[in-house]
């Protein structure tokens, strides 16, 4: 009896000889307990070393691994091959992002956009160490706790139509993270970030597709972080046009 | 080493190759009926305002074919947009009382019934 093998379709983009990227087939001997990320190791190690692609943990905390895989964003780490048997699957680097080489895409566009953000504690007033820690409820860290699952893995931002649209467009996984930070009781930066966040090319440029969350290993769910951020944001606009809040 | 990164050009018809995408589309396309159906209140208010003979002619006007055509298609895609608002409002607007956070879909439901009451209201006011 032949042993079952399993087919792969791998864009190629070889920079220094290739002009547009190329789909080449791969067989690899099929195992129901690989992923697909397992399947491409077979290849480098066995097939053909010249197959680059991102990876680290492998088993999807780290985020580097994502890829589309029969054109849906995945993280490669997390997608068995026995989900797609007996046929086979297409898998090209993460889509809205310019590519590097073969399934390694240049992520610095999302690099910028989270620093943008400034996804990090800014304490409203600065305490002295021995003035004790910040104190927080569960109850308010169920507040913001599933946007802090977030790991980087970029699928939402190859999901978005909107980020291929208006690729200055913040994206989910930022402005997530700036949601995150805002709900947070010990944060005092929401003004801060919303210079950037509640701009054209922040929450307003999303169109609520929803693809973000649907695609989101994590469940993070940034469509809904996105529209709660529309809504605080407008809260705020027509607060400048009623007293005591507005300046006229 | 030289870089070169590839830009991959988003298709023309990139909302046609995936159904999450197509469903997006027609959700915004369909919006298009909701805005006709505006303007025809506002055409109809308008008229009212041009005595009896140019309303009676707006009334008339209504009852062809292709107006009740038309009406049949807007209240369609009204209540497609009904529907998928109302199931996209707990993520938009999730509640909290204290440390409880109130289930998806009775707030779904809570939009339903309000719905319900209003449109039931409407009828009954329009009938007396």
């Amino acid at each position: 009896m032949t042993e079952p093998v399993f087919e792969l379709e791998v864009l190629r983009y070889r920079p220094e000889t290739e002009n547009t990227p190329v789909f080449q087939t791969y067989t690899v001997p099929y195992n129901e307990d690989w992923v697909v990320l397992d399947a491409l190791t077979h290849i480098k190690d066995n097939i053909d070393r010249t197959l680059s692609f991102r990876w680290s943990c492998h088993m999807a905390v780290c985020g580097s691994c994502g890829v589309m895989i029969n054109g849906e964003p995945k993280l490669s780490c997390h997608s068995f091959l026995r989900d797609y048997f007996p046929g086979k699957v297409r898998v090209e680097p993460l889509t809205n992002f310019p590519i590097e080489r073969d399934l390694v895409t240049v992520a610095d566009s999302f690099m910028e956009k989270l620093a943008s953000v400034k996804p990090y504690m800014i304490a409203e007033t600065e305490r002295p160490v021995s003035a004790g820690e910040y104190l927080q409820s569960p109850m308010d860290l169920n507040l913001f706790k599933p946007y802090t699952m977030c790991i980087n893995c970029m699928l939402c931002y190859a999901a978005c139509p909107q980020i291929g649209l208006t690729p200055d467009f913040v994206g989910p996984a930022a402005l997530a993270l700036a949601h995150r930070y805002n709900l947070d009781t010990r944060d005092g930066g929401r003004e801060e970030r919303q210079d950037i966040a509640a701009s054209t090319v922040g929450v307003w440029d999303c169109t609520f597709v929803g693809a973000c969350s649907q695609v989101c290993p994590k469940s993070v769910d940034p469509a809904a972080a996105i529209q709660q951020m529309k809504i605080s944001s407008t809260v705020d606009w027509y607060k400048t046009l009623l007293p005591p809040w507005g300046n006229e | 080493m030289n870089r070169r990164p590839y830009i991959r050009k988003m298709p023309k018809f990139w909302w046609l190759g995936q159904r999450r995408y197509t469903i997006y589309m027609v959700r915004e396309l369909t919006c298009v009926f909701i805005g006709a159906y505006v303007i025809v209140i506002l055409v109809g208010l308008f008229r009212l305002t041009q005595g009896p003979a140019a309303y009676g002619a707006y009334l008339t006007a209504l009852q062809t074919p292709v107006a009740v055509g038309f009406h049949l298609l807007a209240l369609g895609f009204a209540l497609l947009h009904m529907a998928t608002w109302f199931n996209l409002t707990p993520q938009a607007m999730p509640l909290r009382f204290g440390e409880k956070t109130v289930p998806g879909a009775v707030i779904i439901m809570v939009h339903y019934i309000v719905w319900i009451v209003i449109s039931v209201a409407l009828v009954l006011v329009a009938k007396v």
